[in-house]
């Protein structure tokens, strides 16, 4: 039997977690305020993943940069190759929100989208 | 209708917070700031509210008549432009404590930014404020932008907080600093700031239980960036203007149920009113001044609430430090009403309690509290005047022990 305590990262919340392993590795999840708490748990124990957020260079659009997140949450061990190659990305204004800016980041299957809308000037 | 708005885009700090975690109570997504700002952007130009960009508010007057309201704007081209009003919303948020207000010695040099100016800088224009970073102070943007900057490239070599504990949300100090192995040093302060052009470098000291800075335990640390952290203060000039009575634990105004403040036909919502951690909140906050200024205006501006119409006192105690709404009138509740407030310090396994003078009304147990995190109950005006209306609504803490 193992225990472990964990941070509910999934929103603002911050629930307090308790993780109780048997030795078949069941795991029994307490101090959730809601059913994502429970998912969160068990894959951070796991397989742990981020949601990726930054910004990519924009040419011709009203600001410089467009926020950019990745569509869904990638390994967290690939959230530095991420990063590097939105440092090689450029986009054209216009911008629009959920536009793709990268496609497949690191391999990981997942694109990276635009969060902002970007006018042309 | 019309919404003022001094930016050059609506959405306010929204737009310069591209983290996630935003919109999850509301729109049952994780979206980032732009995106949850974009959300009621459409709702705004889809009804047609009109709206005015880069406009100041530069005076906020009662009129002679005792309810007009009188809205002095300014805008980029220098015109200027008076409003008369029925009901004002005031929506203007907060602004960070910067440096000359938290009295830290030494140089003024270049490099020392509040986090969220730095936020401005790294998220909207595309720029480094500098590579070696100390942050001082552990409010959620403090911890976000000690992410922000280890993406970009930077090293941010420690948090300091002054505190015994943090002033940002758990969650934060799990993604943003464990996650990328960033110390925050809890009990700590910057004491000396070194570097006459720029920033060369910050002493550190810890801090005993009176906050002093305890000898011969400063250090050393080379930096070239110091970003603080440290606390939002309601924007509350035109407020004070008007002759709206403030909260000296908020800064914000004294508001009734209907987030009405101390003049009829003013309502305030959101940061200006008190700090937030969760912009769902602030959204439900103003939505519901948003409903109370209709009705102001519908039941005839001036038709308030006369003076002997009942009023409760809230009335917090025992480690709550306030509560909003601090006024409540039975004849204008809802049939709930939530109540909002913050712990003053870190509580563990305890009871809130609340009262109608005297009667409990409702005890819920808390694994944990702490300042960072705002707090929210449910009062049922049922509850409330079960037994006649009370002068008083006590909400305070209770330990088992």
């Amino acid at each position: 039997m193992e225990h472990k305590e964990l941070i509910c990262i999934n929103c603002p919340m911050g629930c307090m977690l308790s993780v109780d392993i048997d030795d078949s590795g069941e795991m029994t999840v307490t101090g959730n305020n809601c059913p994502r708490g429970d998912v969160y748990a068990r894959k951070e124990l796991t397989d742990p993943t981020r949601i990726v957020t930054s910004i990519v260079n924009v040419t011709n659009g009203e600001l410089p940069v467009v926020s950019v997140k990745t569509k869904e949450d990638i390994p967290k061990d690939k959230i530095d190759e991420i990063i590097k190659e939105l440092k090689g990305v450029t986009v054209e204004a216009p911008v629009l929100i959920g536009e793709t800016v990268l496609k497949d980041a690191a391999g990981t299957g997942v694109d990276v989208i635009a969060t902002k809308n970007i006018r042309r000037i | 209708m019309l919404i003022v708005e001094r930016d050059v885009r609506l959405g306010g700090i929204l737009n310069q917070c591209i983290h996630n975690g935003f919109g999850l109570h509301t729109f049952k997504e994780e979206l980032t700031g732009p995106e949850y700002a974009a959300r009621y952007i459409s709702q705004v130009e889809e009804l047609g509210v009109p709206y005015r960009l880069s406009t100041i508010v530069t005076d906020l007057q009662l009129a002679d008549d005792g309810h007009t309201k009188t809205v002095t704007t300014m805008d980029e081209q220098g015109g200027l432009t008076i409003y008369e009003a029925d009901a004002v919303i005031l929506a203007m948020g907060c602004r960070e404590r910067a440096r000359g207000a938290l009295n830290i010695p030494g140089e003024r040099p270049a490099g020392i930014y509040t986090a969220g100016t730095a936020q401005y800088f790294v998220n909207l224009e595309g720029r480094m404020p500098g590579r070696e970073v100390v942050i001082l102070g552990s409010g959620d943007i403090g911890l976000i932008m000690a992410r922000r900057m280890t993406l970009e490239g930077a090293h941010v070599k420690l948090v300091a907080e002054l505190q015994p504990y943090s002033g940002g949300l758990k969650r934060n100090i799990v993604q943003c600093l464990d996650d990328y192995g960033i110390p925050l040093m809890l009990s700590h302060t910057v004491v000396k700031i070194h570097g006459d052009k720029r920033l060369t470098g910050v002493t550190i000291a810890e801090v005993d239980d009176k906050l002093n800075p305890i000898p011969g335990s400063e250090q050393y640390y080379e930096c070239d960036t110091l970003l603080l952290s440290c606390g939002l203060l309601p924007e509350n000039e035109l407020s004070g203007q008007l002759g709206v009575n403030l909260s000296p634990v908020t800064s914000g105004a004294v508001v009734n149920e209907s987030l009405e403040t101390s003049i009829p036909g003013v309502f305030s919502c959101g940061n200006v009113l008190h700090v937030h951690d969760l912009v769902d909140y602030v959204s439900e906050e103003a939505g519901a001044a948003g409903a109370h200024a209709a009705a102001y205006i519908q039941a005839g501006a001036g038709s308030g609430s006369g003076p002997e119409e009942a009023k409760v006192r809230v009335v917090t105690d025992g480690g709550v430090r306030y509560s909003v709404p601090s006024i409540l009138r039975p004849d204008h509740m809802s049939d709930l009403t939530t109540i909002r407030f913050r712990v003053g310090a870190v509580y563990k396994d305890v009871d809130v309690v609340t009262y109608a003078d005297g009667r409990e009304l409702s005890r819920l147990h808390k694994r944990i509290m702490a300042p960072g995190e705002m707090e929210q109950l449910i009062l049922k005006k049922a509850d409330l005047i079960s037994q006649g209306v009370p002068a008083e609504y006590h909400i305070t803490i209770e330990s088992k022990n």
